[in-house]
Order: structure tokens, then sequence, then C-alpha cells
């Protein structure tokens, strides 16, 4: 296991904002750091939704037949870290223990670039202590998108205000996800209105044992 | 909106979306209706779509075949025309929409008609044929009921198969009684319907000219299809002697068999039936049944220049069932007048920048008016990658500006910031100098553990929402303290 301190950014942001040709060192960057390794985990949906979607767009803007090679040959090893669990190594049960109420949003890159299916919900079925609720319209976007959040700040606000109002529904103390981005968006907001729920990216849930919360 | 509100097919420029949309965030009525209604089609599109096991080949197949299509759309329109002058029908060529306006207008005039009925058709909306028709003393009456209920309000289309859906039965029954002579109205369906049927039926008997749009049309054979739910485009496209057909070049298809798959598609995407109502199909003029005259009017007015782009031509691939907008979190709360185009919502958002060009605050904003979210292309039938296609523009808008903007462009703030921040993010020690800039620099922004106002536009996130600052110890201190750097 390693994290090459070598990496920055996956160049998402600019990419997607229309900063392609800023992006494209970046995307360079992040095949010359991790393209020796096995396998690459990532605990951000949206962020391998770019390295396996849209690196092949951003080799094909500058016209780099050797870039489009590498990206595609990287992309296959690059997983979602709910999906490396339970895809790839079949594992549902990591032992964590989690006492509290929590609400599940899956967020729109897993669901529909990556298409994680349940793994995520499978992981947090086995953690014990935990009491699932299920989350209210749970397949509608929270409303960040990235720059949309403060390009079109009103229309994100007026989507992420339906997704607090279920959030809130649940009655759950924690709101999880697997994605670090759409959890500072959603707990942006429930920390503004004071809601008392707090955002827990998926990882740490499952990094919980019931050793540490006694300790 | 009521008509002559910005429109980005009408001269003069359009405000850019975030400048419109947040008036129509704050209407409550609205926001309301859109709720509703979107959550209702999407629930019965789901349901209706779920019944076909081969649902994702059918999509797979609508897609083949429209962009083989377009791939031959030269050979393909040029046996459209020789099939249809074949069955009797004249066929016109438009460059844009004034030429196509000109052509349609010259058809009208040549019969004396003073009034033409027109089936529902958004490109007719696109190049603005009723206001044409009205300054050459015409008048267009829209029979589809949704059409005609904004044409009485005074308003344009907020949504591509159901204009209306910004309004409520009770909204309905006023425009009527104010519009209509009718004296006691109830706001339930089936009066509100029977007093545009009346209205209606006497306009259909009259009407010298019939003006519509096309759904379909075949290469093959000439055949002209109309798809709709109310039986008014049947009777605008068989009732008048003269029938005037305006349809976007990307319309055509090869084979009578390409049906097969549209026809599952469409109607199940769009109002969620298994077939709609009515489907008019005709083949030139027939001899003592219908119109005895037919004009087909094909429309370009930026097609082609849609075309040129590989990665963005797939939305000509779109037969306008406008699942992508009852799915679209954005146009659910922000409605179709947003957009200030003919075309609303994500299919909107990728196709009127394309017709009108790049380069116009209006247009260029409205790739932006997505959160990328994705639950367009997962609805649409014909599996146009409008997430894709959103980021590729943006793209095109940032090049533009960087490319044709000058200093201005160049001094951008946000192009200044975008640059400095990928200069960063190519250098480790840049990089990790930054995160320690970051927490010196947020003290006197982090209050208690949060920060609750950021400067400049960052101001859009915590006008509304907090922000964690960067926290005593970032992972890759964490990881470089337990394994050194």
């Amino acid at each position: 296991m390693d994290f090459p301190l070598e990496q920055t950014c996956c160049g998402q942001m600019h990419f997607n904002t229309g900063y392609q040709r800023e992006a494209v060192p970046l995307v360079r960057r992040f095949v010359r750091v991790f393209k020796d390794y096995e396998t690459v985990v990532s605990p951000s949906g949206s962020c391998v939704g770019m390295v396996r979607e849209l690196y092949p767009m951003a080799a094909e803007l500058i016209g780099d037949k050797r870039l489009l090679y590498e990206v595609e040959e990287l992309a296959p090893k690059v997983f979602e870290f709910s999906e490396f669990l339970v895809e790839k190594l079949g594992v549902t049960d990591v032992g964590a223990y989690y006492p509290h109420r929590v609400t599940y949003h899956p967020t729109c890159h897993s669901l529909r670039l990556l298409q994680v299916g349940d793994a995520p919900v499978r992981l947090l079925e086995h953690v014990r202590g935990i009491d699932l609720a299920e989350l209210p319209e749970a397949y509608q976007c929270c409303g960040f998108g990235g720059t949309f959040a403060i390009k079109n700040a009103d229309t994100s606000v007026a989507i992420l205000s339906d997704k607090l109002r279920h959030v809130l529904d649940t009655e759950a103390e924690v709101c999880t996800a697997g994605d670090n981005s759409c959890l500072m968006h959603i707990g942006g907001g429930l920390k503004r209105l004071r809601a008392g729920v707090k955002t827990v990216h998926l990882a740490e849930i499952l990094a919980s044992t019931e050793e540490e919360m006694n300790r | 909106m009521t008509k002559g509100a910005p429109d980005a097919f009408a001269p003069g420029k359009t405000p850019t979306f975030e400048e419109t949309a947040r008036a129509f965030l704050n209407d409550a009525q609205l926001r309301h209706n859109m709720g509703q209604a979107t959550r209702a089609i999407r629930e019965k599109r789901a349901a209706a779509v779920a019944e076909l096991p081969d649902w994702q080949e059918l999509r797979e197949a609508g897609r083949a075949l429209k962009e083989r299509t377009l791939r031959h759309l030269d050979e393909y329109l040029l046996q459209l025309e020789e099939s249809v002058q074949k069955a009797g029908g004249h066929v016109h060529w438009a460059r844009d929409g004034e030429e196509a306006n000109r052509i349609i207008a010259g058809i009208a005039r040549d019969h004396g008609a003073k009034e033409v009925a027109k089936v529902k058709s958004i490109a007719t909306d696109e190049i603005k044929l009723n206001e044409f028709l009205e300054g050459e003393g015409i008048k267009a009456v829209e029979t589809d009921l949704a059409e005609f209920i904004i044409q009485l309000a005074d308003e344009t289309s907020s949504h591509i198969l159901v204009p209306a859906i910004h309004k409520n039965r009770a909204e309905i029954r006023e425009i009527f009684l104010r519009e209509l002579d009718v004296d006691a109205l109830s706001d339930q369906p089936e009066d509100l319907t029977n007093a545009a049927r009346l209205y209606l039926r006497e306009r259909f008997l009259k009407a010298k000219v019939g003006i519509s749009g096309a759904n379909f049309a075949v290469a093959e054979t000439g055949t002209v299809c109309v798809v709709e739910s109310e039986g008014n485009g049947r009777m605008c496209v068989s009732l008048p002697p003269v029938l005037v057909t305006l349809m976007g070049i990307e319309k055509v298809i090869p084979a009578w068999q390409d049906f097969e798959v549209f026809m599952q598609l469409l109607p199940r995407s769009s109002t969620a039936e298994r077939m709609n109502p009515y489907t008019s199909f005709w083949t030139g003029i027939s001899e003592d049944d219908g119109p005895q005259e037919f004009h087909l009017v094909l429309l370009d007015n930026g097609r082609t220049q849609v075309l040129a782009d590989e990665t963005g031509r797939q939305a000509l691939n779109c037969i306008r069932c406008s699942a992508c907008l009852n799915s679209c979190p954005v146009y659910e709360r922000t409605g179709g007048h947003a957009y200030n185009s003919v075309y609303p919502g994500p299919i909107g958002a990728i196709l009127t920048p394309q017709l009108v060009g790049i380069g116009e605050p209006g247009p260029d904003s409205l790739p932006y008016a997505s959160s990328l979210c994705g639950a367009c292309y997962e609805v649409c039938p014909v599996k146009i990658n409008i997430p894709e296609v959103l980021v590729h523009l943006r793209g095109r808008v940032v090049r533009h500006k960087q490319d044709e903007g000058g200093i201005k462009g160049r001094l951008d703030p946000e192009n200044v910031a975008m640059r400095a921040m990928a200069k960063t993010f190519s250098d480790r020690r840049l990089y990790e100098g930054a995160q320690k800039a970051a927490r010196v620099g947020q003290w006197p922004l982090a209050r208690g553990g949060t920060i609750h106002r950021l400067p400049g536009r960052l101001a859009g996130w915590t006008q509304v929402r907090d922000l964690e600052p960067i926290p005593e110890q970032t992972f890759r201190e964490w990881w470089k303290s337990r394994n050194g750097s």
C-alpha cells in the first residue's frame, strides 16, 4: 500500500469548468504517478469518473495518441473505494462498529458514471451497531456539481434544499456518501442551518472500530 | 414569460442562465407546479420503460440509426426530396429562419390565407414563424391545447412537450375566462378541454392552410410523420386544403422499418405511454383525400454547423421526447424560461449554443446550467451523452474566450485563478505549500472551526453554505508522519 506523495489533483475541476488545456498537464501527471501500480483506489467517485470517462477526451483534445493509449491502459485499474472492496476484493464485512443512525446518499457519479450499485449499502449493512435509515429520493442530485455550486449558486442551493429536507426527514445523526465533494456541499448546508446532523465519509465509518470508540 | 422575452434565436442579446434563474427560483407557484409535474412524469416514464426487457438494446438501436443517418445526411435529404416530389409534394430548402419564414408566408399569401392552423412545432418557434406571419397580416392559431393556452396568455413555451407545464388548472381557467367567450367554467380537465375544443373546431374548419412540424420523414418513401396526443395534429394535416411542413434537416430517417425502433422509444420516453393516441403519416398528396397541395420546408439554421463538431453533433440525434427535461434537477427548479431559448433543459443547453454559435454570454452560459449529475443521459432514448457534450462545450466556450477574447479574456478573474491553480497542482511542492498557506490564510475566515464567509466569487458558496477549514493535519501530513517523505 502506498500513497505516492507526488500526486496532486486529477484535474476534474479544471476539465469540467472548461479549462481543458490547463487540465492536460494534470492528466499527464496522474498517469506518470500511478501507471506502475497494480491497482489505484480513490475515495471519490467523481475523480474516478474523471479518469475513466474524461481522460480519453483530454488526450483526444490535444491529439496525443500515446497519452490516449496510456489513459486507456490505466483506467481499468482505477477503482472507487466501495467498488474496490465489494467487487474486486469480495468483502462486505470489514469488522466496523458505528453505533449511530446513518443515512446514505448515493452520489451521482458513483451511481451513474461508475455504476457502483448497492456496494456502499452492502458495506454499511454489515457495520455493527449501525442504524441505517433509507434516504427518500436518494437518487436525486445534491446540487454540488463542482464549480456549478459557485457559478450557479442559487440553483445549486435550490437543489440542495430538497436534499437537506430528505436528510432531515430520516432523523439520522450522520449523512454519509462516497464522495467528499458532495459531503462538503450537504455538510455545508446542514451546518449553516445548525441542523445538528454531520457528514462523514463512508471510509471513516468503515474504519471505525469498537476498540477505538471505547478508548 | 411573455412573448418578446429574451430568446437565443431572436435578434438581440440574451441574459445568462444564472442571471435569469434567480427570479424563477423564488417563484413558489412555479416551483410547486414544476416539482409536482416532473416527479409524476418521471415515475410514469420509469414504469413504462420497465415494461420492455430490451429497452437498452432499443436505445442503442435508436442511437445507431440516428448516427448513421447523420453521417450520410446529404444523401438521405436528396432522397427525401426526390420521394416527396414523386408523391406530388413540393420541397423547399431554407438556409436559415428568415428564408423559411419567407417561403411559408409566401405560400400562405398565394392562397389568400388570413389565418393558418398550426400543429405544435418547436422548429416554427425556433424561427419565430408566428411573429413573422403576424407582420404579414396572417394570424397563426396554435391548436395543441398547451400551445393554445400559452398563446392566449401571450407567453412562450417552457417545455418542449408540455409547453404550459409551468401552469396549473386554476391558472388555465383564469386565462380561458379572460380570453375565450365563455360564461362559466370549472377548473376540471374535461371542462377546460371542452372550452378549447369548441373554439378550435371552428378554426380547423375555416383554415385554408395548415402548418405542421415533423417528428420524422422517411427518405425512402417521402412519408412525413407527426406524433401527438390530442388529434389536433390529425385535423391540421388533413382538413385544410394546403399543408406546409417545416422540418429540421436532422429529422430524416432512412426507411419505414426504422419506425419499429423510434415508435417504441418516443411515446414511452415522452408521455410514458405504450403508444401515443395519434400518429399521422402522409406521403405527398392523395387525390380527393386530405390536402391537395403539400410543401415540405427543410430547415438548416445552424444544423450543418453542429454536424461539423464530432462530439457535439450527437445533439442532433434528439427526437424531442423531453425525458431529459423531466429528469433534470436544474430544469425542475428553474423551469424552462430560465434558459432563454425555445430549447430548454439539458438538450437545450447543448443544442442552443451549438445552433446559434459560441461567443455570446447568454448561450455560452447554458452548458454551465448543469450539475453534471447524468440523469439526462440515463433516460435519453437515443443515448445522447449530454454530460459529455456539456463538458465539451464548456471547453469550447473557455477556449473561445482565451483565444478570441483578447486581453479581457486573458485577464478574466476566473481564467487567472484557474491557470494559477493548474500551475499549483502541477508541482508537488507548490501544492503542499498552498495547503500550508491556505491553513495560515484562512484564520481570519475560520471562526469556531467553520468558514462562514469567503471573498469574491467564492462568496457564492458561503452565502448559503458553511465550509470546513483545512484541518490541523492533512491526510498527506499524517501519511508523511507515519511513513516519512
